[in-house]
């Protein structure tokens, strides 16, 4: 087993190398200068001159590149150049946003999709099983943007007065502060370490931060202010859960072991759950992994369209505004998770098929 | 003991010379019957069938031109509400059954305009991909070795980005505009057909009568352009049915965020995007875009699930 994350792990360095690579080439071949983007078009050759010295702009590219791979490694990700800010900081107030973003739509696209699935597996071929298959081919095709309008069109002003009422935009209602959890324990911490940039960054994680300071008001705000967002987000991902959990578990089904269960008269919930659902969920493991890329890009549409601060609408402004450090340093960061997730996926997958052979 | 040539005569007795003379049906043909035969591949072919007349007829079923400013010309109110007078709207007032946009253009025929652009974006890109994905995917499992190394670590680290993600990078190096979307979606999603190609050929590169046209002495491109290729493509166009669905919804996100089609050009996802802010006072801008994109999306996905359950041999037909 360990031999095998081992060996996962040295193949991700190439691609990870890789991925600096592309990061970096792209980030300079986006047309313009910036210092004329962030100074303005009527910067002067030498104000240029000196802001190019300043950023490492006038080195050799392959210079720049051995600086950048060096900084990134050591997770120093340099300023940002409309900011002028550490990135490190603003990974540390934005990143949190589309954490809790993804992985509240990957739970619910799991709690939703695994037993729609099931139900439509076990009543194969009947209207339940047509009505839930519609309606999962649906999700699949709705785009992210569009049913996130909609969904705000709906919840926010055709049901605003009743008990419905979701807010269609912004992380918590106005006057309402989440207040970090070390504050709220009044612990002492020495501003600027990366003890408390760490500290901060859970903290900026309101709905963990508000339920483990037992802010039950910030608590059900955040989650209301989150519902929407996480939904329109969730619908691609869970409808494809449903499908995959559905055919995997008809395929399953079908099996001689699960022949054999019934032949020894145990009952059929004991063979769905205990023999059937057991191997029929190993593909769906394997899917979860893939479904987080859509998640982080569908992220950039939901944060745009529920006007949220989170990575992928950083990354998009700072994409047009030409910020260097924060594309790189963004891209990089959510393309080494999105490779670490699939690595925990493979190597989960191992850990729950015994048949899976490590090496 | 009996000659070869008695022992092939009275073998040949029991052959029906007709049956012999039967043509074989083709995979194909019997993929188009048994798709004929689920609702889900009907269901799709239908849906897509009306978008593609829709795209084809578009001047004959638009009332008004995309483009055309009704300003002046109509009694119109900006970002007006649909007026269809079968459902009561009054007889004096102009019909607009998707209502005005922000521009006083007719939506309606914008949408119907969306299709061209829409279908021609889906198409084109997997076109591409399907390809590039093909050829790049047939070399690395056939030639093997360090080839298919490289081209499968550049395809690992394409796979390394969230697609959108980097098809917005791609587009913010070449500069927004609907030929460069066209181009990044079809980067991002190349690796898919790589992979799918690959393992195809590497299995049927084992298969018997891949052996024998080696033994036969024909050339290593010709095995692989005639033995090879044709009989991997089955699982590469389910691929790209399904994938005709996805690059018409990416390409709808980059031109939502403005990096896609620009404006004028009547296209689903930038009608969705320049008039998004309105969504409280307009609904109507913003759902019949988006319900032409999901129909559009549904169509081929379904057409590519019931392809896949027709050319699937294990399914009980």
């Amino acid at each position: 087993m360990l031999q095998y994350i081992i060996r996962r792990l040295l193949v991700a360095i190439p691609v990870l190398f890789g991925i600096l690579l592309v990061t970096f080439v792209l980030a300079r071949m986006i047309p313009g200068d910036p210092c004329k983007a962030i100074l303005g078009e009527k910067a002067t050759v030498e104000v240029c001159e000196r802001f190019a010295r300043d950023h490492g702009l006038d080195q050799p590219i392959v210079v720049q590149f051995g600086i950048y791979a060096k900084d990134i490694l050591r997770a120093d990700f340099g300023e940002s150049i409309r900011f002028s800010r550490p990135v490190s900081q603003i990974l540390v107030e934005r990143l949190p946003m589309t954490i809790e973003l993804a992985v509240g739509g990957l739970l619910l696209a799991i709690l939703i999709g695994v037993p729609l699935g099931i139900i439509s597996a076990m009543r194969h071929n009947t209207g339940t099983d047509v009505a839930t298959m519609v309606v999962a081919n649906i999700g699949i095709s709705m785009p992210v943007f569009w049913l996130g309008l909609m969904l705000a069109y709906l919840f926010a002003l055709v049901l605003k007065g009743t008990p419905f009422w979701l807010p269609p935009s912004g992380r918590l209602s106005a006057g309402l502060v989440s207040v970090p959890f070390y504050e709220a324990w009044s612990w002492q911490l020495a501003p600027g370490t990366t003890w408390t940039k760490f500290l901060e960054f859970i903290s900026n994680h309101f709905v963990f931060n508000a339920l483990i300071t037992g802010n039950w008001k910030i608590l059900k705000d955040a989650v209301q202010h989150l519902i929407l967002p996480v939904f329109a987000l969730c619908t691609i991902p869970m409808a494809i859960i449903a499908r995959m959990t559905r055919s995997s578990l008809l395929e399953v089904l079908g099996r001689d072991y699960i022949r054999t269960a019934r032949a020894k008269g145990a009952i059929e919930r004991r063979v769905l759950i205990g023999h059937a659902l057991r191997n029929a969920l190993l593909p769906v493991v394997t899917i979860l992994g893939l479904q987080m890329g859509g998640l982080l890009s569908g992220a950039v549409l939901t944060e745009t369209v529920f006007g949220l601060a989170g990575v992928g609408r950083m990354l998009f402004e700072a994409i047009t505004a030409r910020d260097y450090p924060i594309i790189q340093a963004f891209t990089v960061v959510i393309a080494v998770c999105y490779m670490l997730i699939n690595l925990i996926v493979d190597v989960s997958y191992a850990f729950l098929d015994p048949k899976v052979r490590l090496d | 003991m009996m000659s070869l040539k008695g022992a092939a005569d009275s073998l040949s007795d029991g052959i029906d010379e007709q049956w012999l003379q039967t043509k074989p049906i083709s995979l194909w043909k019997t993929t188009l019957r048994r798709l004929l035969r689920r609702k889900t591949g009907i269901v799709g072919l239908i849906l897509i069938g009306f978008m593609m007349t829709m795209a084809i007829g578009a001047p004959a079923f638009a009332p008004y031109d995309p483009e055309q400013v009704l300003i002046g010309k109509e009694k119109v109110r900006k970002r007006e509400a649909p007026c269809i007078h079968l459902l009561g709207c009054p007889s004096e007032r102009p019909q607009h059954l998707m209502g005005i946009d922000g521009n006083f253009r007719d939506q309606l025929s914008r949408v119907i305009y969306g299709a061209r652009v829409s279908l021609s974006i889906g198409f084109t890109t997997v076109l591409f991909a399907f390809f590039g994905g093909t050829i790049l995917g047939a070399i690395a499992a056939y030639w093997g070795g360090w080839l298919d190394n490289l081209i499968m670590r550049i395809m690992d680290v394409i796979l390394g980005f969230p697609s959108l993600l980097l098809a917005i990078a791609i587009v913010a190096v070449l500069g927004p505009g609907i030929r460069n979307a066209l181009f990044a979606i079809s980067i991002v999603t190349l690796p898919a057909y790589a992979r799918v190609m690959r393992a195809s050929v590497l299995s049927i590169k084992e298969m018997d009568y891949v052996a024998a046209s080696q033994a036969l002495g024909a050339s290593r491109l010709r095995i692989l352009l005639t033995r090879i290729v044709p009989n991997a493509l089955t699982p590469i166009v389910v691929l790209s049915t399904l994938g005709i669905a996805s690059a018409i919804l990416d390409a709808a996100g980059l031109s939502f965020l403005g990096l896609g089609a620009q404006p004028p050009t009547p296209e689903w996802g930038t009608m969705l995007g320049a008039e998004r802010n309105q969504v409280f006072s307009a609904p109507h801008l913003v759902f019949f875009p988006g319900l032409a994109i999901m129909l559009t999306v549904l169509g081929f996905n379904l057409l590519g699930d019931g392809l896949r359950d027709a050319l699937d041999p294990r399914l009980n037909h």
